[in-house]
């Protein structure tokens, strides 16, 4: 197709788009944001801005490092259930369900308080090189979105991996592939193509997991909005700026997950 | 109820469970309204619905409570003192299960919309063939007929509502995440309390399970097996 071809088309989609209406309803709420802009208090921006770019960059890394940790975890405990002996089987679907049947924010305090109070009793683990970060809160954080994220893909991944057709496992078989080169060829890629479209809704539900680690003292970007709060005593400003900033992350994330699933051939077995 | 800590920890359960049936109650209602207007509703109203299920999907849970929780209250008060009553103080169950019906209502409003249209087409133009007037024939056709592709999602739902009582203790209600807080902090022991918070929660989850597996069945009764239909 020519550019100019698509010119048009992209302009024929967009007038199919644009109706009446909804020029009406995109004025009003442009007129919305116009009145919360200057008829709310924003001068606390130039102060915060540095500060809140810091908590996005914090909020971001947690959300990458806790979904690349928590996949590695989730295909193990999805493999197990899928095809393993009932002693790896039964083991992790109880950490599946113990994940998945509590929440969040239980088992983040149970970790920081729980497990943090637990840790200075013993003088070994005061002594050695783990104490500067076990002392620190993030590692709690980083552990318990882990863990969430392992429970719930897990599962997923346990349905990705017996999804996959055993002719396709069979094939590999015939070809005299070792174990190792089948899980590594065939029944991980095409499992992980499969988990695909669940793990854009796991990354987002991810996304709006990581808040809570506000709640044991990590600096996100929320903490960053509550301390806004505290000190203007500001109600509302923040927040809706903080749902704006979630908002674009979202967007951001699907756009980035549809760009990778379109890559991905559709029809797979 | 049992005396010392342990009964503090089930009066927290229990509000946790009513906020959770509260929230899902309304989210159902709001929902069932949302996936009408969706699907059968003029165009500013399915544009209305669609903005209002895209946010509440893309931010987080935590920042919904707190505008909800607030912006919620602020109304009512500004509503009241308008007509000249007095400010009142909205009560932390109320508050809460508004919150979270509001956040339940976007996910049913999806769910439910999908399950109407799984129904098939032709009990839907038998209906109309029959001159049902719309009212009757979502009550007589539609909700029956959506209810087994609706159940799963629901329940899932459900779940999900139980959870997410917990978020409501950092806006400071009492439920059984704050209440084992507090708790442990007094008592110091705070393995002890988290775990046995966890197990509260863990009975809840499977407990629900083993009712909605009931329900699921009974919602299909007469149709055939899932492993007959494949």
């Amino acid at each position: 197709m020519s550019a100019e071809a698509t010119t048009i088309n992209m302009a024929a989609r967009a007038s199919l788009w644009l109706k009446p209406h909804r020029i009406v309803l995109i004025l009003i709420a442009l007129g919305l944001v116009l009145c919360a802009a200057f008829f709310m208090r924003w001068d606390w921006l130039p102060q915060y801005w540095q500060m809140g770019l810091l908590g996005i960059w914090r909020s971001l890394w947690i959300l990458v490092v806790t979904c690349a940790l928590g996949f590695m975890l989730a295909v193990p405990l999805g493999l197990a259930q899928a095809g393993g002996p009932f002693w790896f089987a039964v083991p992790a679907k109880i950490f599946c369900t113990i994940i998945r049947g509590t929440p969040l924010l239980l088992q983040l305090w149970l970790l920081y308080y729980g497990l943090g109070s637990l840790f200075p009793q013993y003088p070994w683990i005061r002594e050695s090189w783990m104490w500067p970060y076990l002392r620190q809160a993030w590692p709690y954080g980083v552990l318990a979105l882990t863990l969430s994220f392992a429970g719930y893909e897990g599962e997923v991944m346990r349905g990705a991996f017996a999804g996959v057709p055993k002719g396709q496992l069979e094939a590999a078989r015939a070809f005299g592939m070792s174990r190792l080169k089948i899980f590594r060829r065939i029944w991980l890629p095409q499992a992980f193509f499969r988990a695909l479209p669940t793990l854009t809704g796991e990354t987002v539900l991810q996304l709006k997991s990581t808040p809570l680690v506000a709640t044991i003292s990590v600096i996100d970007i929320f903490a960053v909005s509550s301390k806004v709060r505290q000190d203007t005593y500001l109600t509302y400003e923040p927040l809706l700026l903080l749902a704006l900033i979630y908002m674009t992350i979202t967007g951001i994330l699907v756009l980035i997950f549809s760009r990778i699933e379109a890559r991905i051939p559709v029809k797979i077995g | 109820m049992p005396p010392g800590w342990g009964g503090t920890l089930l009066v927290g359960l229990l509000h946790s469970i009513e906020i959770a049936i509260g929230a899902t109650c309304l989210g159902l209602l709001i929902g069932t309204g949302g996936a009408w207007g969706k699907l059968y509703g003029g165009p500013v109203t399915r544009d209305l619905l669609a903005v209002y299920t895209t946010v509440v999907r893309a931010v987080p849970e935590l920042v919904l409570i707190l505008l909800l929780y607030y912006a919620g209250t602020d109304l009512i008060n500004q509503v009241l003192t308008a007509m000249g009553y007095q400010r009142v103080d909205i009560s932390g169950l109320a508050a809460g299960i508004f919150v979270l019906g509001v956040v339940q209502g976007a996910y049913s409003t999806e769910v439910i919309r999908g399950a109407i249209l799984a129904i098939p087409q032709g009990q839907i133009e038998a209906a109309r063939a029959y001159g049902m007037p719309p009212s009757l024939m979502l009550r007589r056709i539609t909700l029956p007929a959506m209810l087994p592709f609706a159940i799963p999602g629901l329940a899932n739902l459900w779940l999900i509502a139980t959870k997410d009582t917990a978020l409501l203790a950092v806006v400071g209600f009492f439920e059984l995440t704050l209440a084992t807080r507090q708790a442990a902090g007094v008592t110091k022991a705070y393995l002890v309390f988290y775990l046995a918070a966890g197990a509260l929660y863990l009975a809840l989850t499977l407990f629900s399970s083993v009712i909605i597996g009931r329900v699921e069945a009974w919602s299909r009764r007469g149709m055939p097996s899932v492993k007959e239909a494949r």
